[in-house]
């Protein structure tokens, strides 16, 4: 069963249990909402940026024990850090995520721990959900709290 | 199921799970345990060779040609009709539409009979148990018309509340179209009662019978549905293949659904007559081979005790709720008093998807997820459940390996 405890390693249960960030911002300037329909999980991403950074950044939501440690460890890595390595970050999971079992990843240091996935075709859309909402949320360029 | 229970009841499993060469599969290194068959059943090896046999000696269009083969192939798609007709009682085979599946025999009764008939201010009433293709294809033709659809609130057990229902059916109803037995919760409607009381109140009643073809005999004249839809799939079958019965003076009323070859009697430019029913409706080459395997799921249907076999079906669904109440931090979702071969579940602290992945990696094969039913879900406050879903081939081993595989389950996220 070496494959279900890479997929289901401690500190995707630990992130599961205590989802970092995880709450609404006040004062967010970006927002976005993700959704699984395979699933159902459902995802509120916020953002609040200063510039060119993201200050701070929240979620909100229900779903599976990857697509809830994947946004915690995702909003961990991004925030206080420049739009522009949040989005080569973005890249650089998704290329992560899609490359086959047996090649090779880069080391993206934490995140690496849902490098697992890759074992389970139908949860790489679990592990990716908070990542496109995050893409989706940098993408607009107004404020959007109407969802 | 004790062996002297089964003897008594005249149902041998073993027999049966030896018709199906796929549980014999072994998934990531483990027996195959299968309890998806509410998403679809495993095909019998007469399925299987009906349809191999159909390609290899009598592949050819119908109802075209003048040559053997065609004779062959129209006889085969034929005799699949006539066995539907008898299958669920149906009064004639004219009767009897091949469809792709329940979706699309319901979406031909939406966009025909009720396109055609429906207008602002009439009512289409359907119940909170409905999967979404018993929703969306009422929304789209209440979109077109103007009429109004109506949901039938359901119970906490899961059964469909007769008062509202009763109350809800007026003039203004013309037509009621509920589930037979519910896709996310097991829920044996009353569908005899509920065609009754909307027949009385002047409404067209469909039923869409997907979950209740491969466990409930179905009489389509006892139940005086005016529609019922099933799909072949659900019940041993090849997928894309259903059947649309339908009162034939209403189908022989209704417009065409879909144009092409087939379903003409002749075609100039400027006026095309139509041919008659059921023809009428089955536009195009169909699905010849899938028909054919379809012929031999109702066979192999007929030929087995049905009435053993879903005592022997309720035995196991029974002793999978017992197994499952056993767990600490599950719950069953939906308790309703009648049910069949469905068992919907949460776990305290686990998503169902994670079991899911949990459970397939020990050979168990289960629904996770709001099975096409959202309202069913909202309903109860959740996004997700576990659903085992039964065939007549499981047994009582089968739910012990469910259990032992959520006990993993628990490991992994204790």
């Amino acid at each position: 069963m070496s494959d279900l405890s890479d997929l289901y390693q401690e500190v995707i249960l630990d992130h599961n249990r205590r989802p970092r960030n995880f709450r609404a911002l006040e004062r967010a300037t970006h927002h976005a909402e993700g959704y699984n329909p395979l699933c159902g999980d459902r995802l509120d991403l916020f953002l609040e940026i200063d510039g060119d950074v993201i200050a701070d950044v929240g979620f909100q939501g229900s779903g599976c024990a990857i697509s809830k440690a994947s946004a915690s460890l995702m909003t961990d890595s991004v925030k206080g850090r420049p739009i522009a390595a949040a989005r080569a970050l973005f890249e650089r999971f998704h290329r992560m995520v899609t490359t086959p079992p047996d090649q090779e990843v880069e080391d993206l240091g934490k995140l690496s721990v849902l490098a697992g996935v890759r074992e389970f075709p139908v949860r790489v859309k679990c592990a990716s959900l908070a990542w496109h909402t995050l893409k989706a949320a940098l993408d607009r360029t107004e404020t959007t709290t109407t969802e | 199921m004790t062996p002297v229970a089964a003897r008594a009841s005249g149902f041998d499993v073993a027999r049966v799970r030896a018709d199906f060469p796929i549980l014999d599969e072994r998934v990531h290194g483990k027996p195959l345990v299968y309890l998806d068959s509410a998403n679809t059943s495993q095909k019998p090896r007469s399925v299987i060779d009906a349809m191999d046999d159909y390609y290899r000696h009598s592949n050819a269009n119908i109802h075209r040609a003048t040559h053997l083969l065609s004779e062959r192939a129209t006889a085969l798609y034929e005799g699949t009709r006539a066995k539907a007709t008898a299958f669920i009682n149906a009064p004639d085979s004219h009767s009897i539409v091949f469809t792709k599946g329940t979706t699309d025999g319901i979406n031909l009764v939406a966009q025909s009979y009720g396109r055609s008939t429906l207008k602002a201010g009439d009512e289409v009433l359907i119940s909170w148990l409905e999967h979404h293709s018993n929703i969306v294809p009422w929304q789209l033709v209440c979109e077109q018309t103007g009429a109004a659809l109506r949901v039938v609130p359901i119970n906490e057990a899961g059964e469909i509340d007769l008062d509202a229902f009763r109350s809800m059916l007026s003039r203004r109803t013309k037509i009621v179209a509920i589930g037979h037995v519910s896709n996310a919760l097991g829920t044996i409607n009353p569908v005899r009662e509920m065609t009754a009381q909307a027949r009385a109140a002047g409404a067209v009643v469909l039923v869409d019978g997907a979950q209740a073809i491969p466990h409930l005999p179905v009489d389509v004249q006892a139940l005086d549905c005016d529609f019922y839809a099933f799909s072949s799939h659900k019940m041993f079958g090849p997928t894309g293949v259903g059947v649309l019965y339908g009162r034939r003076s209403l189908l022989e009323a209704m417009p065409p659904y879909q144009g092409g070859g087939d379903m003409i009697a002749s075609v100039t430019f400027e006026k095309t007559s139509y041919n008659a029913v059921p023809y009428k409706f089955e536009a195009g080459t169909p699905n010849i081979g899938g028909v054919v395997g379809f012929g031999a799921a109702i066979d192999y249907l007929m030929a087995i005790d049905r009435e053993a076999a879903l005592i022997h079906e309720d035995d196991v669904l029974d002793y999978a709720a017992a197994g499952v109440r056993n767990i600490p931090g599950a719950r069953i979702v939906g308790e309703a008093a009648r049910k069949t071969a469905v068992l919907s579940f949460v776990l305290d602290g686990v998503h169902p998807h994670d079991a899911g992945t949990i459970l397939d990696r020990e050979g168990v094969a289960v629904r996770t997820g709001q099975h096409c039913a959202q309202p069913v879900m909202d309903r109860y406050g959740i996004t997700a459940t576990i659903r085992a879903s039964l065939a007549i081939y499981n047994t009582r081993e089968d739910i012990d390996a469910l259990l032992r595989a959520l006990d993993r389950v628990r490991l992994v996220f204790q």
